[in-house]
């Protein structure tokens, strides 16, 4: 089995799997019909992702694990997703940051993996880029509604954007898959992203009439399993279940 | 209920396939045009209904009144002369 | 208008429905017409929306992959056709705040069914087999409904819907043909949600209200009773197809009336949960009221900030 490759996947995957699972937690809970839809929306196309990335990765384990299996029978340090997208719906205005500060690096890395040597990943990325342009220009609208809305929204937006920022720079860490495929050409060197992300969030802030933090902490470690608390919540609706009912078909 | 302002209502009109009208598909709220794309867009053409979109404020929409309806429409109804069953034509004239 | 004149228009406007002619919104109707359709569609526009929560509760915990994706669409659905009910209400110059307003201070009604928990997985097949079944009994022949903007919701939302029964009755297919567990969670399930489903299409003939009015409006095109029967009679094959068994003993085919007899309805369950006392009323109400209130500063915000936009693009033209 070719281990790095099918690490890489998870690394991507991951991503889209527990912000579609975020997302989906607000489903009939948001502030208007509308945005309820097209919060799904992008739930579903997260999911619809997720389902590519995981039928590849099945293929290339060669095992019989199914999209299923490894969407939902791995241990809490067996994920490789970014801290930024399995933190909580605070309000929306953090369902909103987190979204924004995830799409503006989906939408730059996905334009890059249409290039990829494996000619999978490069079709999935293909199909890919356009539902998530759709979701960087939904995202970036309503920071610029909530930020230059009312007081209240700009001060609200203003402190999701505060405390998402810690974790934007785990965005452009590498891990050894990472660094494997890139020098195969089939992965992004996501180090050369990092630049034209923050201009264009930094753009889009100021559109808003936002702050950029200015905070040189972050956080990381969900890209090598090591991840927050709110993870294990996640998994544990996740894979309820798979665990609870092992073995069946549904 | 609170008194400010709620998001105002648009019609959304759809051309399903590109040789055919933009056909009004209904309604739904939206604070400006930009928006209300978007919206119409997740509402109305999940289901791969559209390529094209129109949004209009509800409120711009002028329609006439059904109370005149007989000054309107019925006067149309005897001129059947604009009708192409109006004219005699032997049969042996298979198509005009 | 003297009430000559109004009888006289009354009169008019009868006779176009049973010409079969639609209403349209600025058309002249008695201000009954007009009542009885703001309570309807916008009860059924509320019972979408509700409806969204007890299937919401499975969608993070959705078995596979594709169960959820079917799911989050499904639920997405309602969103959207509680939005065409409450856009078809609006234009009777009913606007849709004010209708949330009736659902959050409890002046409006929405379908008793969705106050009854969601336990299982298995529950979100008997809702997509039965829940959406008995729904589509009522909304079938409400496609061809006199008010026009209501027909042609529902023509909308009978055509999106017809994923939603199967969809149900796949969850429930898989689950009866999987393990002894599973089987028993389907059945479990159906115990549970067939008399609900039952109560859902309204209490019997004698004591419903509206019955008469609304079939000359086309706004019910059966009666209650009918709607029951013709439920019955659809589903207890698919129970069997599934093998599981219709928890009432006194179910048994007449040959006679070619359809099934059935047992007593516990009416005075219907009644509590109707009045508020059901199961998850309460949980239903501060969830709904809850992502209203939670969500108004982004309504507001949003509505600031187009109207800002608007003031920037005046001051620019000048």
């Amino acid at each position: 089995m070719k281990e790095n490759l099918y690490k890489y996947i998870l690394g991507i995957a991951d991503n889209s799997l527990i912000l579609g699972q975020r997302l989906g937690e607000l489903c009939g809970h948001g502030p208007s019909l509308e945005t309820d839809i097209a919060c799904t929306n992008i739930s579903l196309d997260l999911f619809g992702q997720v389902r590519s990335y995981f039928q590849y990765a099945a293929k290339i384990a060669g095992d019989d694990r199914t999209e299923d299996d490894i969407a939902m029978l791995r241990k809490e340090r067996e994920y490789f997703n970014l801290l930024l997208v399995e933190q909580p719906n605070a309000n929306f205005a953090y369902t909103i940051g987190r979204q924004f500060l995830f799409d503006v690096y989906h939408l730059a890395f996905l334009s890059e993996l249409q290039k990829s040597a494996d000619l999978t990943l490069s079709a999935i990325a293909n199909k890919c880029v356009k539902e998530v342009s759709y979701h960087e220009r939904f995202s970036s609208d309503w920071i610029k509604r909530l930020g230059d809305g009312t007081k209240e929204s700009h001060q609200k937006m203003q402190d999701a954007i505060n405390d998402l920022w810690t974790y934007t720079d785990e965005l452009f860490h590498q891990t050894e898959a990472d660094i494997t495929m890139v020098s195969e050409g089939i992965g992004v060197d996501v180090t050369k992203l990092k630049e034209g992300y923050y201009k264009r969030v930094n753009e889009i802030l100021e559109a808003a009439t936002l702050e950029t933090p200015e905070s040189k902490y972050f956080q990381k470690g969900g890209k090598k399993g090591m991840h927050t608390e709110h993870l294990g919540f996640i998994l544990s609706n996740l894979q309820y279940m798979q665990r609870t009912y092992p073995n069946m078909k549904w | 209920m609170s008194n400010k302002k709620n998001w105002p209502l648009w019609e959304i009109f759809v051309r399903s396939k590109n040789g055919l009208e933009h056909r009004h598909f209904g309604s739904l709220h939206a604070t400006d045009a930009e928006m209300a794309l978007e919206n119409a867009r997740d509402v109305y053409t999940r289901r791969n209904e559209g390529v094209s979109i129109w949004v209009v404020e509800s409120k711009h929409i002028t329609a006439s009144n059904p109370e005149h309806n007989g000054e309107l429409f019925e006067p149309a109804q005897d001129k059947v002369y604009r009708h192409p069953t109006f004219y005699d034509l032997p049969d042996e004239v298979k198509h005009m | 208008m003297s009430e000559e004149q109004i009888r006289s228009l009354e009169k008019q406007f009868d006779e176009r429905i049973l010409r079969d002619e639609k209403i349209e919104p600025k058309d002249w109707m008695p201000e009954k017409y007009r009542k009885t359709h703001i309570r309807q569609m916008s009860q059924h526009a509320h019972s979408e929306i509700v409806g969204m929560l007890p299937e919401g509760n499975w969608i993070s915990r959705a078995p596979s992959l594709r169960r959820k994706v079917a799911l989050l669409a499904k639920v997405q659905d309602e969103a959207g056709h509680g939005l065409y009910l409450y856009s078809a209400c609006e234009t009777l110059g009913v606007s849709r705040d004010e209708l949330y307003d009736q659902l959050h201070t409890g002046k409006a009604k929405y379908s008793s069914i969705f106050n009854y928990p969601t336990v299982t997985w298995a529950d979100m097949g008997a809702i997509g087999w039965l829940v959406d079944g008995a729904a589509i009994i009522n909304q079938v022949p409400l496609c061809n409904t006199s008010y026009g903007p209501y027909a042609r919701a529902m023509i909308r939302v009978c055509k999106e819907e017809s994923f939603h029964q199967r969809q149900g009755f796949e969850i429930m297919l898989k689950l009866a043909n999987g393990s002894p567990e599973q089987k028993e969670m389907a059945q479990d399930a159906l115990n549970r949600w067939w008399w609900p489903s039952l109560m859902m299409l309204g209490p019997t003939d004698d004591k419903s209200v509206h019955t008469e009015q609304s079939m000359k409006w086309k706004l019910k095109r059966k009666t209650n009773d009918e709607l029951r029967q013709q439920f019955i009679d659809q589903t207890v094959p698919q129970a069997n197809i599934l093998g599981l068994s219709i928890p009432d003993s006194d179910l048994k085919w007449n040959e006679e009336r070619q359809s099934y007899d059935f047992g007593e309805i516990d009416w005075d369950e219907f009644w509590q949960v109707v009045k508020g006392h059901g199961p998850m009323n309460k949980e239903r109400m501060k969830a709904r009221v809850g992502a209203w209130e939670r969500g108004e500063w982004v309504r507001d915000a949003a509505m600031a900030h187009a109207e800002k936009k608007e003031e920037r693009k005046e001051k620019q033209a000048v």
